[in-house]
C-alpha cells in the first residue's frame, strides 16, 4: 500500500488508516461523528494526497473538449469545472475536476483509485495533438484540503492574497507558510472551503494550519458522509465504468453542441437510461448500506439497489443514493422499502442534495 | 486501554462478567475501535432466548455493521436500554456503561482469558 508524505503526522495524531484506492489513508482520528459536524460548524483538515494530479499542456483546450465531455475551452484562466472522462461506449473512466491554470496549461485531478485509468486514456486521445502533453504529476502534489465554515477566514490570514474574491471553483497561486501553493476554492464536502496543492514536503504547512484555533484533522470516514449528505457521487459506487452520467443525474456536463468528443456518439443514444440514481430518506435510526436492495411498497420484485447509504450525522436521519429502474414510475415523495438484513425499513424519494449549506 | 484480568473474552471480540449465574456481555475496546463511532445498537428482547453463537443483535457504526454474537445458551434478562439514546457508550466506555446484554446462562463454552485475548488481538 502506498503512503502520503503526512502519513508521519498522522500517526503522531494517532489515527486510525484504511486501504483506499491502493493507499492506506486516515480513516479518523477520533470520533467520526465529531470530526464531520467540525466541518459542518467549524474546520476541518483532510490529507487527500492520494488524489492524482494530471497536467496538460500545449494544445490544451482543444485537446480536453476532445478527450473530456465538458466545455473546457470556454472556462477562464484561474476558474474550475466538474466534468468527467467517459470511453468510446459513454461509461464512466472517472470524474475530475479541471483547474485551467493558464491559456495553454490545465491540472486534472482524478480519483486515486483510477489515476493509471485517466492517464492511459488520457493518453490514448493524443494523436491528432502532436503539440499536447500529458505529464503525470502526482508524485510531485501533496493536497491538503480544509473544508467548513471558519476556513475562509483561518486560511485567509495566513496568506497575502484576498480570499474573498476567489470565487467558487477557482484557483490561485499564493505564498503559504514561505511555500508556493495552489489555492483551489473547491472540496467535497458541500460546505465553502479551500483545497491547497503543496509540492514537495507539506508537513510544516500541514502543521501550521492544524495549529489554528478552530481546526480539527479529519479522516475520509466524515469525508464520505459528508459529501454523500451533499449528495455528490463517489466513484465506484454511484458512478462506475457500466454507468453514463445520465444515469447518475449528470447529463448536463456533457457538451453535446462540441463537433466531436470521445463517448458522444454513444452518449447521444443513452439519454434515457434504464437505472437512475434517487435520493432516499428513511426514518428511525437503521441506515440501508450499499448492496442492500430497494422495493416498491409491499412488493417482492427488487427495483435496484443502494448505492451508499448511512445514518446522517447532520440530519439524524438515514440517508441513502439508490440506483433504482426508471421505469419504476419514482417521484419526489414516492414510499419505497430497503431490505435491512432481512427487515424492510421505509424511505421516501427526496430532492438532492440532503443537506445544503445555509447561506 | 488494557483488556480487564477480571474479564473472559470470545474470539468474536465480546468480553464476558460472570457473576453467579448471570453473564454481562458487551463488545471490546479494540471491537469498538474497529468499528468506529457507534450510531445504532439492535439488542434482543428481554425473556428471548439466547444460543450459542447465533446472532443477537447488530451494532452499527458510521462504516459498517457488526453482529452481536450470544456467547452462550441462556435467556437474556437485562438488555442496555440507555444505548437507544446514547449509543456512544459503547466507545466511551466499552467495558462499563457500554454493556450491551446480560444473559442467564445454563452452560458455559470455553472462554478466553484476558492474556489470551491480548495475545488474539496483538497487545
Amino acid at each position: 500500500m502506498l503512503n502520503t508524505l503526512l502519513k508521519p503526522e498522522h500517526d503522531k495524531l494517532g489515527a486510525s488508516f484504511t486501504e483506499f484506492g491502493g493507499w492506506e489513508m486516515p480513516v479518523r482520528y477520533g470520533s467520526d461523528i465529531d470530526e464531520h459536524h467540525s466541518v459542518r460548524n467549524s474546520c476541518g483538515l483532510f490529507d487527500i494526497s492520494h488524489m492524482a494530479e494530471i497536467r496538460v499542456t500545449g494544445q490544451a483546450e482543444e485537446f480536453l473538449d476532445y478527450a473530456l465531455i465538458s466545455k473546457l475551452s470556454e472556462i477562464e484562466n484561474g476558474r474550475a469545472k466538474y466534468t468527467m472522462i467517459c470511453d468510446d461506449q459513454g461509461g464512466i473512466i472517472d470524474d475530475l475536476i479541471v483547474y485551467r491554470l493558464d491559456n495553454d496549461e490545465f491540472m486534472i485531478v482524478a480519483n486515486a483509485g483510477n489515476q493509471h485509468q485517466v492517464v492511459e486514456a488520457l493518453n490514448s486521445r493524443l494523436a491528432n495533438f502532436p503539440d499536447t502533453k500529458v505529464v503525470d504529476e502526482s508524485g510531485l502534489w501533496s493536497l491538503i484540503a480544509m473544508q467548513g465554515p471558519k476556513t475562509k477566514e483561518i486560511l485567509g490570514s495566513l496568506v497575502e492574497i484576498d480570499l474573498t474574491v476567489l470565487k467558487y471553483y477557482s484557483i490561485a497561486s499564493a505564498v503559504l507558510d514561505g511555500k508556493d501553493v495552489f489555492l483551489a476554492r473547491t472540496g467535497y464536502t458541500g460546505e465553502d472551503g479551500f483545497e491547497i496543492f503543496v509540492e514537495g514536503d507539506p508537513s510544516d504547512v500541514w502543521q501550521l494550519l492544524l495549529s489554528q484555533d478552530g481546526v480539527s484533522p479529519c479522516g475520509l470516514a466524515c469525508r464520505d458522509t459528508l459529501r454523500l449528505e451533499a449528495g455528490m457521487p463517489l466513484y465506484g459506487h454511484e458512478l462506475n465504468r457500466n454507468l453514463t452520467p445520465f444515469a447518475a443525474n449528470l447529463g448536463k456536463v456533457i457538451r453535446f453542441d462540441k463537433p466531436n468528443f470521445v463517448g458522444k456518439d454513444a452518449l447521444e443514444e443513452q439519454k434515457l437510461p434504464n437505472q437512475k440514481l434517487f435520493g432516499l430518506q428513511g426514518d428511525g435510526r437503521r441506515a440501508a448500506r450499499a448492496d442492500y436492495e430497494i422495493f416498491l411498497p409491499g412488493e417482492t420484485a427488487s427495483i435496484g439497489m443502494v448505492t451508499s447509504g448511512v445514518l446522517s450525522p447532520t440530519l439524524q436521519v438515514p440517508i441513502a443514493l439508490a440506483l433504482l429502474n426508471a421505469d419504476a414510475g419514482l417521484e419526489i415523495g414516492s414510499e419505497v422499502e430497503a431490505d435491512v438484513r432481512g427487515t424492510r425499513v421505509f424511505y421516501k424519494v427526496v430532492e438532492l442534495p440532503f443537506y445544503k449549506r445555509g447561506r | 486501554m488494557a483488556n480487564p484480568e477480571n474479564l473472559k473474552y470470545t474470539k468474536e471480540h465480546e468480553w464476558i462478567l460472570i457473576e453467579d449465574d448471570i453473564a454481562t456481555v458487551g463488545i471490546t475496546k479494540y471491537a469498538a475501535d474497529a468499528l468506529g463511532e457507534i450510531v445504532y445498537v439492535d439488542l434482543p428482547k428481554v425473556g428471548s432466548v439466547a444460543a450459542h453463537m447465533k446472532i443477537c443483535g447488530e451494532i452499527e457504526s458510521t462504516k459498517s455493521v457488526g453482529e452481536l454474537y450470544a456467547p452462550m445458551d441462556g435467556e437474556i434478562t437485562e438488555v442496555n436500554g440507555a444505548l437507544d439514546q446514547a449509543p456512544d457508550q459503547v466507545n466511551q466506555d466499552p467495558f462499563g456503561d457500554g454493556w450491551l446484554i446480560k444473559i442467564r446462562y445454563t452452560s458455559l463454552p470455553d472462554l478466553l482469558s484476558s492474556t489470551e485475548y491480548d495475545a488474539l488481538v496483538g497487545e
